[in-house]
């Protein structure tokens, strides 16, 4: 009880700020802020519909979120959950469409085709950093463009529905979908497997061993190689899960509700999946619950708009805010961050 | 009478369990070159970090020409005319050296950089002291020879008169070594006061005017050099003080591990390690004495399987182990006490217990399911009973490592490796910032782990440990092995004298 205190402390005060700033700029534009945060949350937890669609949207956020959790547990920053998301769509509409399998087979070889798409498409840069020792902040920035490319190719070449009036995919036959889970919404099934997979990596990296040395190469790389682990082939696989976490994201998104593949799918699912693993302090648990705050933030912005006529941007303010507070957080808890150089100097000259 | 350019009185600096100058007295003539020599952790480092500004001292005062001055950065002792060439330089690799040597500094013509007026000051600078370096060429195409006359170049441009050279040999060539000396005798030529912080005798007697030996953070005296010989110089910085009671000596079983003619070669082209051959057996301390940065790191990593020898064999119980990883060192029983036990001996952001099993949590009982399943309740149960064995204090054995002190930290370790019962094990600097307690209790398990049959190569810059402990003593000195003694009643003088490069031919 009290770990969980402590661990929720930093999170929770950095959304409390992050809301306090957003109040002052609607205060700014004139408006009362008490009554656009009300209806932010009617809009999003109003009722039956909204919970769900709030849901809608904390489904990809939970897999890009247990993503970046996966490879920073590594010492690995994977920003290229957005890329990676996109080739999982792309993967997994690809595998439901084309692939002659049996009906109650579709559903998973999909899922299966976009986590690997996703992860292969992650343990590039993965590679890249374990052989070559090449920035993976970068690559995988960069990896997101050429994913966007990539997708927009199939949807208006190869993989473009056959009248071929829409840069869009076919949709995806009716065996590859995902259950409905709530009836008369959009709520579907892939909310369940999110936090399956959140139980999944919960286990993976507390409980086996493959975990521990990932959480060890993660904390102390010196200390891991010291201990005979070896370290790149952790950067590989952690890129390869992270990449394949973020994949099925988008293979969630296509089989759960947009049923064909299109351009802008990802719609900074992957970018938000950083802030959701950073708020829920790189734990599973925490990113499920970050998750569904995102989801909020990001269904009642809409409702707050028609209804205050508050731009729905404020919210985006306020959950770049929230990553603000929450790195801010991050500095308090290790001072040493705030003065890396100095500590350094400190340590081999004292003996 | 000649007044002292610089005079440091009853200098004291403590440090969290270390007291790194203890009342320290120093005083440097203007237009000498002044060494100061000691041992690895001696003192002299801390010393000069306090003249130039990098530490404030807990106690004393420092006269720079006659005046009281304080100094609190760097900024400050540059002012005064104090520049110190740090062992490590401090250059920006992208920029030339005319940009590295102007960085941080107003240019006369602001908004201006000046470039073109700074490169010709530092033309003439390097004409009037011999320091030739194209102010043009990035500093990442200079030699190691050349970026140090860059950092030279910089304490000279900002009219430094007082320059502290801290261990400026350590990173050259023989070559480059050579005309650094030329060097430093031309800026004493030329009215500027050089101290010199080393500890090879052969370069202090070669360079300075006068020496000041340092010796657990203490002086233990000034000399003039012409009148001073090595011995008495290696006496004076190895001296001798005994704190603990000695072990009993062992003779050794059959050999364990042979190394067999290794040598290392450093990415810079130095050669780290050369023709280096020893057996350890069973039973028995060998100990490696030497100052920090002859070798020892390379070695102590090249036995464990970090880093692959250039040259040479490693054998363990008659089985090549020459390029094996460190994984296979660690099965087949070698354990490793590393040099830097916050940077690789430990995860400061794992508990306890998880550090205790680090090793060895792919086996049972740690693990089960060809070590795929974690078994909590047995990581704990090991770390209880170790964290008792060794006297591990803390909050819990769920308490993260960087909350330990230095001393339950190496505890931490020592548990680790030595409760896999090793067949040999590597213990570099063992005992390094730990206090007396900490110390004598860690001596105590590696001498039981000998008693109980294990090999143990310890690397250590201290030689009050290598005397304690060794049963054999190997001293090294740039990357060669100078002689082999006997634990028994080693011959001190000799020791220092090796250890500092002399008299491997006597």
């Amino acid at each position: 009880m009290k770990k969980i205190a402590r661990a929720s402390f930093f999170p929770v005060l950095a959304v409390m700020l992050a809301l306090l700033i957003g109040a002052v700029l609607i205060l700014i534009q004139g408006k009362n802020p008490v009554l656009a945060y009300g209806f932010l949350l009617q809009g999003a937890l109003g009722n039956k519909g909204a919970i769900a669609e709030t849901l809608v949207k904390a489904t990809p956020l939970i897999f890009t979120g247990l993503a970046v959790t996966l490879a920073y547990r590594c010492g690995v920053f994977n920003i290229g959950a957005e890329g990676q998301l996109l080739l999982g769509a792309l993967g997994a509409t690809w595998a439901a469409i084309y692939l002659e399998v049996p009906a109650f087979l579709v559903l998973p070889v999909s899922l299966l085709a976009g986590f690997l798409a996703g992860g292969l498409w992650g343990a590039i840069p993965g590679y890249l950093k374990a052989k070559r020792g090449l920035n993976e902040i970068i690559n995988t920035i960069l990896l997101n463009y050429v994913a966007i490319q990539v997708v927009s190719y199939f949807v208006t070449g190869p993989m473009k529905e056959p009248p071929g009036y829409f840069p869009q995919s076919a949709q995806v036959p009716q065996a590859a979908w995902l259950d409905k889970i709530l009836i008369g919404t959009r709520l579907h099934s892939g909310l369940i497997l999110g936090l399956v997979f959140a139980a999944v990596v919960y286990y993976f990296l507390f409980h086996t061993t493959y975990g521990f040395s990932v959480r060890l190469v993660g904390t102390n790389r010196d200390a891991a190689e010291y201990g005979g682990i070896n370290v790149p082939r952790n950067f590989v696989l952690a890129m390869l899960l992270s990449g394949g976490l973020a994949g099925l994201a988008g293979s969630v998104e296509i089989l759960g509700v947009r049923h064909r593949l299109m351009n802008g799918i990802a719609s900074g699912y992957g970018f938000d999946g950083i802030a959701v693993a950073l708020l829920g302090n790189l734990h599973p648990v925490g990113v499920v619950i970050a998750s569904v705050f995102f989801g909020v933030l990001r269904t009642g912005a809409n409702t707050m708009q028609r209804a205050v006529g508050i731009p729905a941007s404020v919210v985006g303010i306020i959950q770049a805010l929230v990553i603000f507070f929450v790195v801010a957080a991050a500095t308090l808890k290790d001072p040493s961050l705030l003065r890396l150089g100095r500590r350094e100097k400190g340590e081999d000259k004292a003996c | 009478m000649v007044t002292s350019l610089l005079v440091m009185k009853g200098i004291v600096k403590r440090f969290p369990g270390l007291l790194a100058n203890d009342n320290i007295d120093f005083e440097v003539a203007p237009g000498e070159v002044h060494a100061l020599l000691g041992e690895n952790g001696a003192g002299k480092s801390t010393l000069m970090n306090i003249l130039s500004g990098l530490y404030v001292p807990d106690a004393g005062e420092i006269l720079l020409r006659g005046k009281r001055v304080t100094i609190t950065s760097p900024k400050e002792a540059i002012e005064l005319g104090i520049g110190m060439v740090h062992q490590h330089f401090m250059l920006i690799p992208a920029m030339t050296a005319a940009e590295n040597i102007i960085l941080g500094l107003r240019s006369p013509k602001e908004p201006w950089l000046g470039l073109a007026e700074a490169e010709t000051r530092i033309r003439a600078l390097s004409e009037r002291y011999g320091l030739s370096v194209n102010p043009r060429t990035k500093v990442s195409e200079l030699s190691v020879g050349e970026q140090q006359r860059v950092e030279l170049l910089k304490a000279l441009y900002r009219d430094a008169d007082l320059l502290i050279l801290d261990e400026p040999t350590a990173v050259l060539t023989p070559e480059e070594a050579e005309s650094l000396f030329a060097i430093i005798h031309r800026l004493a030529g030329e009215g500027a006061t050089v101290i010199f912080i080393s500890h090879k005798l052969k370069e202090v007697m070669r360079i300075s005017d006068r020496v000041t030996i340092l010796r657990h953070g203490r002086i233990i005296g000034t000399v003039v050099t012409a009148e001073a010989t090595s011995a008495q110089l290696a006496t004076m910085m190895v001296g001798r003080e005994v704190l603990f009671e000695a072990f009993p000596k062992s003779g050794g079983g059959s050999t364990v591990m042979a190394v067999k003619n290794v040598t290392y070669v450093t990415a810079e082209g130095k050669k780290a390690l050369e023709g280096v051959s020893f057996d350890l057996r069973e039973s028995e301390v060998v100990g490696i004495a030497g100052v920090d940065g002859n070798g020892q790191s390379q070695l102590a990593r090249i036995v464990t399987g970090l880093l692959p020898p250039a040259s040479g064999r490693i054998e363990l119980l008659g089985q090549d182990m020459t390029g094996k990883t460190a994984d296979c060192f660690i099965r087949a029983g070698v354990a490793h006490i590393p040099e830097d036990r916050n940077k690789m001996g430990l995860s400061g952001d794992m508990s306890i217990a998880e550090n205790l099993v680090f090793k060895s949590i792919d086996q049972p009982p740690f693990s089960s399911l060809k070590g795929f399943r974690l078994h909590h309740a047995q990581v704990r149960e090991h770390a209880l009973k170790l964290a008792g064995e060794y006297d591990i204090r803390s909050a819990g054995v769920n308490t993260f490592c960087r909350n330990l002190s230095g001393g339950n930290r190496q505890k931490v370790i020592l548990a680790r490796e030595l409760s896999q019962t090793p067949v040999v094990l590597v213990a570099v600097h063992p005992t390094r910032g730990l206090d007396v307690g900490a110390t004598d209790f860690i001596h105590r398990q590696i001498i039981d782990a000998r008693d109980s049959g294990c090999a143990v190569l310890l690397i250590s810059s201290d030689l009050d440990e290598v005397l304690r402990l060794s049963d054999r003593i190997l001293c090294i000195y740039e990357g060669k092995i100078m002689a082999e003694l006997s634990g028994k009643e080693p011959d001190l003088e000799r020791i220092g004298l090796l250890m500092a490069g002399k008299g491997a031919e006597e």
